[in-house]
Order: C-alpha cells, then sequence, then structure tokens
C-alpha cells in the first residue's frame, strides 16, 4: 500500500511536471522517466509482462522517437505572447475537460469493489484462461499463452498496425 | 486508493489538450493503469503458472493492454512523423501546431492560407 501511495504520488508529480513544461525537450524526457515509474507500479499490481513492455517500449523507444523528432524539427517553447493568445480560446476546452472529468468520477461510483475475485472483469473467459492455459498450451507464463494461442489474431492485427505506421512513416518523410 | 486514479486521471486528460503528443501518451497510460486496476485481484502473483492453488491476476485486461502499448507507439510514431513533416513544409513548430492548423484552415479560406501566417497569430 505504501509503495502504491508513493509511486501514485511521483506518477501525480511527473504527469503535472510534463503538463506545465513549456520545454518540449524537457516534456518528453519527463515522460520517459514517467513510463519508468509507471512500469514499477504496475509490477507491483502483479502485471509483470505490461510493465516489462512499458519499460522497453514507453522508456526505451518512445523516449528516443520524441528526441528524433525534436531534433529533426524545432526545440519549439511555448512564448508568453502565445501564451496570452491562447488563453481566449481556452474556455471551450476546459468545459470539456471538465464534462469529461465529471462523468468519469460519476461512473467511478458505480465501480465494483477493487481486487475482489468475483468481479464482472474477473469472471468471463478470464478463469478459464489461467485453469487451462498452462495445461493448453504449455506455456507457464499465462499472458503469454493468451496473447499468442488463443488471442492470436489480435497480434496478428497489432503487427498489421505497426506494419502500417512503419510504411506511412516511410512513405511521409521519404519526400524530405 | 481510487480517488489517487481519478486524480491522476483527470490530470492525464488534462495534458492531453496541451501537449498533443506527449499528452496522448499520458492520456494513454491513464486508460492502461485503469485496466490493469481492474485486472488486480486481492491476495493473488502475476500470472505466471506455478500451480493450480494459487490465485492469480486477472491475465486477459493484460493482455489486451499489451496490445495497446504497441499500438500506441506506432500511433505515437506516426504522429512524430508527421510533425516532423509540417516542419517541413512549414518551417515553424509549436506544441499547438497541428491543431492550430485545422482551425486556421477552417477560420480562414484556402487562398489566404500561407505558410507564414500560420506561425505568429500574436
Amino acid at each position: 500500500m505504501w509503495i502504491d501511495l508513493t509511486l501514485l504520488g511521483l506518477l501525480l508529480a511527473l504527469a503535472l511536471g510534463i503538463t506545465f513544461s513549456r520545454d518540449t525537450l524537457t516534456g518528453s524526457l519527463l515522460l520517459g522517466a514517467y513510463s519508468l515509474i509507471l512500469a514499477m507500479l504496475w509490477v507491483d499490481l502483479n502485471a509483470a509482462d505490461v510493465a516489462l513492455t512499458e519499460a522497453a517500449i514507453g522508456a526505451g523507444v518512445a523516449t528516443p522517437l520524441m528526441l528524433l523528432a525534436i531534433s529533426r524539427s524545432t526545440r519549439a517553447e511555448l512564448g508568453e505572447v502565445l501564451m496570452t493568445v491562447q488563453r481566449y480560446r481556452r474556455f471551450p476546452p476546459f468545459l470539456v475537460l471538465g464534462l469529461v472529468a465529471g462523468a468519469l468520477v460519476y461512473a467511478s461510483l458505480d465501480m465494483p469493489p477493487l481486487g475482489n475475485p468475483n468481479n464482472p472483469a474477473n469472471q468471463h473467459v478470464a478463469p478459464y484462461y489461467v485453469q487451462n492455459a498452462y495445461h493448453e498450451t504449455g506455456s507457464e507464463n499465462i499472458v503469454t499463452a493468451i496473447l499468442v494461442c488463443y488471442r492470436g489474431f489480435d497480434t496478428l492485427g497489432e503487427v498489421l498496425v505497426v506494419m502500417t505506421a512503419g510504411v506511412a512513416m516511410m512513405l511521409i518523410l521519404r519526400r524530405s | 486508493m481510487l480517488v489517487f486514479i481519478l486524480g491522476l486521471y483527470m490530470t492525464i486528460v488534462k495534458g492531453n489538450l496541451i501537449k498533443k503528443v506527449i499528452g496522448l501518451n499520458l492520456a494513454q497510460t491513464g486508460v492502461y493503469t485503469f485496466f490493469i486496476l481492474t485486472a488486480k485481484v486481492n491476495e493473488s502473483t502475476a500470472p505466471v503458472y506455478i500451480g493450480d492453488e494459487v490465485r492469480y491476476a486477472n491475465p486477459l485486461p493484460q493482455v489486451l493492454i499489451l496490445t495497446a502499448i504497441v499500438v500506441g507507439i506506432s500511433l505515437t510514431a506516426f504522429a512524430l512523423g508527421l510533425v516532423i513533416r509540417i516542419y517541413q513544409a512549414y518551417g515553424t513548430i509549436e506544441e499547438s501546431e497541428l491543431s492550430r492548423l485545422v482551425q486556421a484552415n477552417r477560420e480562414a479560406q484556402p487562398s489566404t492560407l500561407t505558410p507564414s501566417s500560420s506561425g505568429g497569430e500574436g
């Protein structure tokens, strides 16, 4: 519990820092740190595979990509003039944000208690996976078994998305 | 703890509109964390098989999030590629350049939209 609260406080501070940092370089570097802290939190929430992926991709791939984009374009900083110009347009976004936040809070009131094994999210096919994954697929890691065996088409679609992004990047940046 | 998550969530959603790509990443991580939290089961271990009598965390949301992370990084890479391309075309890039370009396109006539006028509105 203490670890969770500490990590959540760190995450909150980092998210605030990212949100209010003017420099894109600072923001992207803080995002890398945020990803690492997030991975630690997920390890504590028993999601080791997801934490590994986040640490590798969120901190290891996204940050260099951001740095590459910054070096290829410009290290933009929001000037004071721009901030005052934008302030006149800020009301509609804040209205939308308030509505979304209110809806999220309202929806969270109906949420089942956290961590209960009888929650709807833990009921449908998840017990089947947990009970049969090792015996049917031979993989000790249940997450891997589901990813590759039971939901292989999901993973195929994921690879397709990655390939599409790569091809689109090549087409966009080729004329440079 | 749920309250903490909600505060985090709101901060994240707020960051989404101020900075586009970084905010998008933050918003994604908020959704990821929500899914991981629904996957949590009290007094359980990570879903790696060590016997039938142990209680495991729900592996299904974790798999979905695993896929979502990879899709999200593709999205980030593509968005950053678009940002680089916009910089090459217009020579200027601000954090809100993407949305302001769309807005300028919508407000101004297409003939009056020149590359140099899109950067400095102040």
